[in-house]
């Protein structure tokens, strides 16, 4: 069986940070998918996925890239933390690096970043960021469809 | 004469940004600054012209880390002014959700800021590496602390169900009780983890503090008390603008500030609250600060990573016993009308006392507004520590002793955001 969610992160309050709660939304009764929207402390992160065998984490992100643009990457490999001054919240990467620390990250996690527009008070979602919503929920239930497939096969090959 | 300088662009593992500078010449320091160059915030200005009734929603914003201390102290001069107090029931409340944030800011400071100092870890994630239950039972104690927040304030970060009076929202019964279990484990999760916490190896260094915090007859303190002080001051919180006199330096955007009558800086926070009310802990808490070897007063500022867990347990114990006394409210507030003066509050946030004035003319609304920040308090002491320990340690090679000045300022968690709060700013460009 496949067990999978999505953690949609970010303040929908704030303009294209509600990018993942906007594909939480979307996305939200899609056979064999779990969703949830959370704001990425990390021990709520390790418990809100505790058990999943696949995760999918959606959030805002600020790389310079074109808004709207979608950036994949997968947790096999450790994750860009950029230098950080203050710590009393923690960011995405470090919540998951702290996670693979403990040993509790899931067997499969990706994290999709979409880039942002503008952040500002109130606003809803940017124009080019809500144009990619569907896109990235397209893509998140491909991914979906990949794996069950993949494990079918395993499962007919005898592995 | 050789010049040695040691720098820190960007301090790591505080909240908000600052920076630090020490410069010895020869076998003497001759200058250090905790640079603080966050900028300023600005929130007395805001609050003037505003009705009286929003200050807990706007104040909250002023810290994601202790956002109760500001809506407790603002909530609080406002009653004050306004002639109203709330009963036992309501009180118990504001300190089941403030005995949160204790734990919320603590659990996080000890485990995943202050604590890799001790073991040589850049980082907490490094430490989790190595030390994995420790971590996770540091997160697990600040997810408890988050619950608290939760339940009695509507979310963990700037909580949204506390008002002038009251909450807008009592939890129930059966609500409250549900946390019982959560907070026995993190009772004895927080006495495992002082056992190995005392026993790291502290650097030998004592400074001979003056230590301010709430002093109350009957309980640590947290929500009441009066301004006490190793030098026997007691005075009520209404005295506060007398006690301290805040003065602009330019390596920093917040204010200094030193008593009045001595013009010595004060320590606020745990090892001040230790020191002035240690005999009224609650008793497994007492205990817990007996085997960790913490005497009467900890004076060595390294220790207070060893204190700072004594009040989680403290904490811990604290909201268990308001737990099992909860009972509903009758009314989840008290109603309040506005009228025309000026009130004070002040209770003990995670870093110390979070003091609160305000004017209010006949209609409500906001005149005047101040607020201290315990760390802007702390600030001079933070540079005597740094220029005693720098003193005391020339021999050390420069990497050891610019860790061991990051790790003398992280001694004092301190909130540099919290801190940046500006009256007037004045120039002087020469």
């Amino acid at each position: 069986m496949n067990h999978a969610l999505v953690i949609g992160i970010g303040n929908p309050w704030r303009g294209d940070d509600g990018v993942g709660a906007a594909v939480v939304r979307a996305l939200s009764g899609h056979p064999g998918l779990e969703t949830i929207h959370c704001h990425g402390e990390p021990a709520e992160l390790m418990d809100l996925w505790a058990g999943f065998d696949q995760v999918f984490l959606v959030d805002a992100v600020v790389t310079g890239g074109a808004p709207g643009t979608m950036l994949r990457l997968s947790a096999d490999q450790p994750l860009p933390r950029p230098a950080r001054h203050s710590s009393h919240g923690l960011g995405l990467a470090e919540a998951v690096e702290l996670a693979r620390a403990l040993g509790e990250l899931p067997p499969q996690l990706v994290i999709y970043g979409i880039e942002v527009e503008s952040l500002d008070d109130g606003a809803g979602l940017s124009p080019a960021v809500a144009a990619a919503v569907p896109e990235i929920v397209e893509t998140i239930v491909g991914e979906l469809q990949q794996r069950k497939v993949a494990k079918t096969q395993r499962v007919q090959n005898g592995f | 004469m050789t010049t040695r300088t040691i720098e820190v662009n960007a301090l790591a593992r505080v909240e908000g940004e600052g920076a630090l500078y020490v410069r010895t010449e020869g076998d003497r320091v001759a200058e250090v600054k905790l640079r603080i160059y966050e900028p300023p915030r600005f929130f007395e200005g805001f609050l003037v012209g505003r009705d009286f009734r929003e200050v807990p929603d706007i104040t909250a914003r002023i810290c994601g880390i202790c956002p109760v201390a500001y809506q407790m102290g603002a909530s609080q001069a406002m009653e004050q002014i306004c002639g109203v107090s709330l009963d036992g029931t309501l009180e118990d409340l504001r300190r089941l959700i403030y005995c949160g944030e204790w734990l919320e800011s603590h659990g996080l400071h000890v485990f995943m800021l202050h604590l890799p100092d001790f073991l040589g870890y850049p980082d907490g994630i490094t430490m989790a590496r190595d030390y994995p239950e420790l971590v996770r039972n540091g997160l697990r104690i600040k997810k408890i602390g988050n619950a608290l927040m939760r339940l009695v304030g509507g979310r963990e970060v700037h909580p949204v169900n506390l008002k002038l009076g009251g909450f807008y929202r009592a939890p129930t019964p059966a609500e409250v009780a549900a946390l019982r279990e959560d907070l026995a484990w993190g009772l004895e999760a927080t006495a495992e983890a002082l056992e190995f916490l005392a026993g790291l190896e502290f650097p030998d260094f004592e400074m001979d503090y003056e230590f301010v915090s709430l002093v109350h007859p009957d309980e640590y303190p947290i929500l009441h008390g009066r301004i006490g002080s190793s030098s026997g001051l007691d005075a009520p919180v209404e005295d506060y603008d007398r006690i301290f006199t805040e003065s602009h330096v330019i390596h920093s955007n917040a204010l200094h500030s030193h008593l009045s009558d001595s013009g010595r800086p004060a320590v606020m926070g745990p090892m001040a609250r230790f020191a002035l009310n240690r005999e009224r802990l609650t008793p497994r808490a007492a205990a817990l600060a007996d085997k960790a070897g913490l005497g009467a007063v900890c004076r060595n500022p390294f220790k207070s990573i060893l204190v700072r867990m004594v009040e989680i347990a403290f904490a811990f114990e604290e909201a268990l016993r308001l737990v099992d006394v909860y009972r509903a409210p009758t009314r989840p507030a008290v109603d309040m009308t506005p009228r025309a003066g000026t009130g004070y509050g002040a209770t003990e946030a995670p870093r110390g006392i979070c003091y609160h004035r305000y004017t209010l003319d006949d209609d409500g609304i906001i005149q005047d507004a101040k607020i201290v920040a315990p760390t802007s308090v702390n600030q001079p002491s933070i540079e005597a520590d740094l220029h005693g320990f720098v003193q005391a340690n020339l021999d050390l090679p420069d990497d050891q002793l610019r860790h061991r000045c990051e790790q003398a300022i992280r001694n004092y968690d301190p909130c540099i955001s919290c801190a940046t709060h500006f009256l007037d700013l004045t120039m002087d460009r020469g």
